[in-house]
């Protein structure tokens, strides 16, 4: 395989990594909360938006509207009934309620779907390659790169140019002060977890053909996500953003190039970079 | 204006209230009656149950890995996902040096395998724990997946995926062999090494620095005002959990005479760390009442009904997590003091 298209491979891989951890930065900046179920609700997405469009037909983008939704509704439950009574508790407990959440999604999907790998039925468009003028490539990674590229602008705008934004990211760097300004800081969170929760959904969706997706999902990629999220800085759309990308390109080729030792090399570098920055690369110490 | 206050004479309630208060804080490190029960359980379990000491075997394991991981977790507060890489350490340790350098006895293998531990515990130790909350979680994750890749990787010497199967140890004391089919040797191998271990750890927190540690956990700022050198504490900690994890994850390799990769990964450190949990932390018994329950339920439930079992481990994580952060003997405390204040009134 030529650079271009290692390049073009480990970027789609980072997009979906990027897709499903947004949610969880921005979630963990502002509640402190650690929450190792993020991945759970990415395979539930995943599972919901494959399982619609093959046995219900939807359509893809129908699908992944399905998917969001659902994840979303449920992601405000459990936050409402659960999280919220675990914020001030210590960070023990919610370690162990995640983690028994993830072992819960883990059983149920095994119980009603079944342990095997869930693929995507890609619609006729999205399949077989497209000429980008100076490569071929596959139609699906391209189309994944673009649709990446598409959120984090969309989410950057969100973040820099709205009032809601504005609101994240004052509750992120300070949640009293924020507090004290009249910010509810507790209904920002509980509508942000739904918007992460259900981002998380599309991206284990879209995930499905890159990463795939089994019930194991959430606990082989748990390592990848809280990387991502904790090189890219707590609560930092534009660092998880580089954060994944780095990530994603590096995973793919060391996997190429160093098929048994890649592995370590990311969790060395994530090492050596927390013990030099442990706020991550882009995030403010303090916060 | 202090001294007034302290010449005044105290009411006699508050002085026999502080005097019984003053006894029990002294008296703490003393041995119950009840505290020989797990020993003479253990011993009982030998002779009752011939037939089922393997799987004894296997709890007196997970009951030292758990009471290691309750040193730091329970005492120290340092909350790790990470605490399999000292497990993984000492059983490699001893699986090496049995396959490569024909150092195969078992008594000297703990100590080597104590040390490699206990080293790794104290290099990782002090660069990791200068660092806290999610960071701490990422790095020890990070300590143990590193671990567990280069085992992967250094196939010439730990057999790879595969790990090194059929290993040979010496007899006990040159006397007493291991025997596979039974596990009679191992059995009290393993009981006495725990219970050695038990009385090392049961000194160590209620030894003033064993307070100290106590003290950490509850109130670091606190503990910085008062002058403790609180990262030499922790990292102290640290280490001597993991040389003591390093011992369980050795009696693992030599009990069952092979090594591989499952001892290094995060299915064992959530396994212990859902058994101390469980159990109940920061109390010493919990590690024991906590691995007996969970392999005992897992031993029976798991194999019969894998998929019912993780969900009955997760709904029980969440509803410790929510409820009885305690665990067991959490629980068994609550409800005592209930019984004693219904009879009070």
């Amino acid at each position: 395989m030529d650079l271009i298209s290692i390049l073009l491979g480990g970027c789609a891989a980072g997009m979906v990594l990027f897709i499903v951890s947004v949610g969880l930065s921005v979630t963990m900046g502002l509640m402190g909360f650690v929450n190792l179920a993020h991945g759970g609700f990415a395979m539930l997405g995943g599972y919901a938006i494959a399982l619609a469009m093959r046995h219900w037909g939807l359509p893809f983008f129908a699908a992944l509207a399905l998917g969001f939704v659902a994840v979303a509704a449920l992601s405000v439950a459990l936050e409402r009934l659960f999280y919220a009574r675990l914020y001030r508790a210590s960070e023990l407990d919610q370690v162990l309620f995640t983690i028994g959440l993830v072992f819960v999604m883990i059983a149920a999907v095994t119980l009603t779907v079944g342990p095997e790998t869930q693929t995507l039925v890609l619609p006729e468009w999205l399949r077989g390659q497209v000429d980008l003028g100076f490569i071929r490539y596959r139609t699906y990674s391209v189309a994944v790169i673009v649709a990446g590229t598409a959120l984090v602008v969309a989410l950057w705008l969100g973040f820099e140019r709205t009032r809601y934004g504005a609101m994240i990211r004052a509750a992120v760097d300070n949640r009293r002060m924020a507090e004290s300004l009249g910010v509810d800081v507790g209904r920002l969170f509980t509508v942000t977890f739904a918007l992460g929760s259900g981002l998380a959904a599309v991206g284990g969706g879209l995930g499905a053909e890159i990463l795939g997706l089994d019930p194991q999902y959430p606990l082989r990629y748990l390592a990848y996500f809280l990387i991502v999220v904790a090189v890219g800085g707590l609560g930092r759309v534009t660092g998880v953003f580089f954060a994944a990308l780095l990530i994603g390109v590096l995973d793919f080729v060391l996997k190429i190039e160093f098929p048994k030792g890649g592995t370590m090399f990311i969790y060395a570098l994530t090492l050596a970079l927390l013990l030099w920055r442990p706020q991550g690369l882009f995030g403010r110490r303090g916060s | 204006m202090t001294a007034q206050r302290h010449a005044q004479p105290m009411s006699a309630g508050r002085n026999a209230l502080g005097l019984a208060a003053a006894t029990a804080l002294a008296e703490r490190h003393r041995i119950r009656w009840w505290e020989a029960l797990p020993w003479i359980a253990g011993i009982a379990v030998f002779f009752l149950f011939p037939n089922y000491l393997a799987f004894g075997t296997q709890v007196l394991i997970m009951i030292l890995f758990a009471l290691s991981l309750d040193l730091v977790l329970g005492y120290a507060g340092i909350i790790t996902l990470g605490h399999a890489a000292f497990f993984g350490a000492g059983a490699y340790t001893v699986g090496m040096l049995a396959q490569h350098w024909g150092w195969n006895e078992p008594l000297s293998g703990l100590v080597a395998a104590a040390a490699v531990a206990g080293a790794i515990g104290l290099a990782s130790g002090y660069v990791l724990l200068r660092t806290h909350g999610l960071t701490l979680l990422m790095l020890t994750l990070c300590t143990m997946a590193l671990l567990e890749e280069a085992a992967n990787m250094g196939a010439a010497y730990t057999g790879g995926f595969d790990g090194m199967p059929g290993l040979n140890f010496k007899p006990l004391l040159g006397r007493y062999a291991f025997d596979l089919l039974y596990f009679r040797s191992q059995y009290l191998y393993v009981l006495a090494v725990l219970f050695g271990c038990f009385l090392v750890v049961r000194a160590l927190v209620h030894s003033p620095f064993g307070q100290s540690l106590t003290g950490i956990r509850e109130n670091v700022l606190r503990m910085h005002a008062v002058g403790a050198p609180v990262r030499a504490r922790l990292v102290i900690a640290y280490a001597i959990s993991a040389a003591l994890a390093g011992v369980a994850g050795a009696l693992f390799t030599q009990s069952n005479a092979y090594v591989n990769l499952s001892v290094l990964g995060l299915d064992r450190a959530a396994g212990v760390l859902i058994v101390l949990i469980l159990g109940g932390y920061g109390r010493l018994y919990g590690a024991f009442v906590g691995a007996i329950a969970y392999m005992v339920l897992e031993h029976t439930l798991a194999k019969a009904y894998p998929t019912g079992w993780q969900l009955g481990v997760g709904l029980t994580l969440m509803a410790v997590a929510l409820y009885a952060g305690n665990g067991i003997l959490g629980l068994a405390a609550a409800l005592r003091r209930r019984i004693r204040a219904g009879r009070g009134r």
